[in-house]
């Protein structure tokens, strides 16, 4: 009877060997497995967050090391809590949150549905549409800068030819009211493709049989649309929601390269906002503390919506 | 036999020799790395450089950094300590971190030793880029680069008769080189928006930049000339009533005044490269900008050889001042090369090679060469060079510059951009801003 390979390796092992692994137990040897990894994630992720939360208490700044560094309680906590400006960039980054997250499922949901249908050209579609997620998000606000230039800008004569209006009348990036706007849209037409592949998925996984049995009960399209399809695919909806959430929380390169802010601080994303505290100004302890309450608010909502995720997908 | 003993001998010698010149050499040489912005006048450096190399048998490597993100690269490579850099041609108003956070090596005592003296350099520049504290002879810098905020104009289009009538006809006066800011302004009301040659035109392109310092740098030259002051000139960090002057909020007015009617529409977030483009493309009548760029400028296919005439920062009520851009070149004090980069700046220091400089497209500050009978003469923008550099004023560069820069960044883009509040409601904010900086600092 020829041997397995478990066994040929086994048979390979030195006797020696073999005979000191086998005094481990199994916990022991699961552990001489996991460790180099646990290390590893303990050097690179919870030491440095340990790190940050204790600094968060100081005013330590890294460009000041002649500098004593004091023990400042709460204080940074509660002038970051208590600062209009900072409160003026979370109101910019919900903005800015909840409009792309709408529009990109709504999208993205809209593009999956058509995808899904059997029709010619179906794979070139789809990697046409897939295309921007592909590009580096600085390139992506580098050539939106020009798309919304109001000389020459594509995007403004693209309105002007629906409304009339003259295209260098308004400015995309250099207003206001409009800058919001930019980024919103820029980030959009980058990420509604990377939703509308997860939506995609989440329609391909809802089995015919169901839509056939649907069907025999002279279910109607719109019916089946609301009762089957949407209920079906709201886990992977939900799971879009989340990924697009937590990277859009952290959004910085794009919309640096498209407003760097601007105009004022309109566009001014927390990201942005810390970036600036961390090293620009070098006020170290202060952006700790200001990445802690980042943190805490980023895996406190993500850590409900996980639970919420959850108990749409046991439904 | 004995020729031939002669030979390996000689031949010997000779190896020997050699082997222990290159050996030598070898223990001489040394690859120093300078550190500086990606711009025109690093690729001259670059040039210029090759000198040093063949006399010294160092050799030389650049690091060049986008102005945009130059100081958050450089400023984090001299916090951690870094030593990537061995000479640092750092912004000016780096100086005071640079002196007090021990990044510069101190030069007096090897400037005595070399025979350099700061007397030979122009004195804004001294001041400017080497003295930490300021009006002091404590040096940390070679004056490098100097540069300033100034003007270029269209002259072809200036020249012409049928726009010289027009604009006579509505402002009264000849369409010349603008006397004042306010004049600077009309000119730039005058070709916005106009037609010239089939192309829509617009008047001035001005630094609004949002991100790292271009909207400061440029409101800067109008806050000066109407009579703003970082500070009392009796009581340092005095702020209150000199910041936010009446002179100072008029002068922010006239700012903003003329982005809202002089510039071209989308120009929300321009700084140098935005300025070069729009003017170079013929899109602007007047362009602000450091006068770095002069040279390619002047040597432009379209706008260059004679089309383009060059001013300094036109006067207001309060006088006439220009932002001071240019650099200093430092010996960093975690570099390990350190003796061979003190040679470079001891060879950087000589007249022939400032000359040099200056003939590649540099901006020397030593008097002998910018002073010489023939240096006004010598390129069309010389003398507009000359005049701007003898009306300098810095920004702020105290240890907290960065501080002090980004509240200035927030409070004048608000403002003039955006058309957040009032220019008296930005001042007053930007006195909040500086006094709590210097509260931290434990200067107030």
């Amino acid at each position: 009877m020829p041997l397995s390979p478990m066994d040929t390796a086994a048979a390979k092992t030195p006797v020696g060997m073999a005979k000191r692994i086998r005094g481990l137990s199994d916990r022991t040897i699961a552990w001489i497995f996991v460790a180099p990894t646990i290390f590893l994630l303990l050097a690179v992720n919870i030491f440095p967050l340990i790190w940050t939360i204790r600094l968060s208490f100081t005013n330590f700044r890294v460009n000041r090391p002649n500098k004593d560094v004091d023990w400042v309680g709460l204080s940074n906590y509660k002038r970051i809590l208590s600062d209009p400006d900072v409160w003026n960039t979370m109101q910019a980054t919900a903005h800015f949150l909840i409009w792309t997250i709408a529009l990109q499922v709504l999208i993205g949901f809209a593009l999956a549905f058509l995808i899904n249908k059997k029709f010619r050209g179906n794979d070139m579609w789809t990697t046409i549409i897939v295309f921007p997620m592909m590009l580096s998000p600085a390139v992506v606000g580098n050539f939106w800068t020009f798309l919304y230039q109001p000389q020459i800008g594509l995007f403004n004569y693209v309105v002007a030819f629906f409304t009339g209006a003259d295209p260098a009348s308004f400015s995309m990036i250099g207003d206001v009211h409009l800058a919001p706007w930019a980024i919103v849209i820029a980030d959009t037409w980058m990420w509604t493709p990377f939703v509308m592949l997860i939506c995609l998925a989440g329609l391909r996984s809802i089995p015919d049989s169901i839509y056939e049995a649907a069907e025999c009960d002279r279910a109607s399209k719109w019916r089946q649309f609301w009762t089957l399809t949407i209920p079906m695919a709201l886990p992977f909806l939900m799971l879009a929601v989340l990924f697009r959430g937590i990277e859009n929380f952290k959004m910085f390169d794009l919309v640096v390269q498209l407003t760097g802010g601007g105009p004022g601080n309109t566009t001014t994303l927390t990201s942005i906002d810390l970036k600036r505290e961390a090293f620009e100004k070098w006020r170290t302890g202060y952006s700790s503390a200001y990445a802690v309450i980042l943190f805490v608010t980023v895996f406190g909502l993500a850590s409900i919506y996980v639970k919420a995720l959850n108990k749409v997908k046991e439904r | 036999m004995k020729k031939n003993l002669f030979t390996r001998g000689a031949t010997g010698a000779i190896v020997a020799s050699v082997i222990a010149t290159t050996a030598a050499v070898e223990a001489h040489a040394t690859d120093l790395t300078l550190c500086w912005a990606a711009w025109d006048p690093a690729n001259s450096l670059i040039e210029l450089s090759k000198d040093f190399e063949l006399q010294s048998g160092h050799t030389m490597s650049f690091e060049f950094v986008p102005w945009t993100s130059f100081a958050d690269r450089m400023l984090n490579e001299l916090n951690s300590s870094g030593q990537l850099c061995d000479l640092m041609i750092g912004d000016s108003q780096w100086i005071g971190g640079g002196a007090e956070n021990g990044h510069y090596v101190k030069l007096n005592d090897f400037f005595d030793a070399n025979g350099i003296t700061m007397d030979d350099f122009l004195p804004a520049t001294v001041t400017g880029y080497s003295e930490w504290p300021k009006n002091t002879p404590n040096y940390y810098a070679l004056p490098a680069f100097a540069d300033v905020v100034g003007w270029t104009y269209r002259k072809d289009w200036f020249e012409r008769p049928e726009l010289q009538t027009e604009f006579m006809d509505t402002y009264g006066r000849k369409l010349d080189v603008p006397a004042s800011l306010e004049e600077l302004k009309d000119i730039a009301e005058f070709f916005q928006g106009r037609d010239i040659d089939g192309t829509t035109v617009y008047g001035a392109a001005i630094y609004t930049e949002r991100g790292s310092e271009g909207v400061t740098m440029g409101v800067t030259n109008a806050l000066y000339n109407y009579g703003f002051q970082y500070e009392n000139p009796d009581k340092p960090y005095d702020l209150e009533g000199f910041v936010n002057s009446e002179g100072a909020v008029a002068g922010l007015e006239l700012y903003k005044e003329l982005y809202d009617i002089g510039t071209p529409p989308g120009s929300s977030n321009w700084y140098m490269s935005e300025n070069i483009d729009a003017y170079r493309s013929g899109q602007v009548a007047l362009q602000m900008n450091f006068a770095f760029i002069w040279p390619g400028v002047e040597a432009d296919e379209t706008v260059g050889g004679g089309n383009t005439g060059y001013f300094p920062n036109p006067a207001g009520p309060a006088g006439q001042f220009a932002q001071l851009g240019g650099q200093g070149i430092s010996v960093v004090s975690y570099s390990d090369k350190q003796d061979a980069a003190l040679e470079y700046i001891k060879w950087f220091a000589q007249p022939e090679v400032q000359q040099q400089w200056w003939n590649l497209g540099g901006a020397p500050a030593l008097r002998a060469v910018v002073e010489a009978d023939d240096f006004a003469a010598s390129q069309p923008y010389a003398q507009a060079f000359l005049d701007s550099m003898a009306i300098v004023k810095d920004f702020w560069a105290e240890p907290a510059y960065a501080d002090l820069l980004i509240a200035t960044q927030e409070r004048m883009h608000n403002y003039v951009i955006a058309g957040e509040g009032t220019a008296k409601e930005a001042l007053d904010g930007l006195v909040r801003d500086w006094t709590e900086v210097f509260e931290d600092e434990g200067k107030l």
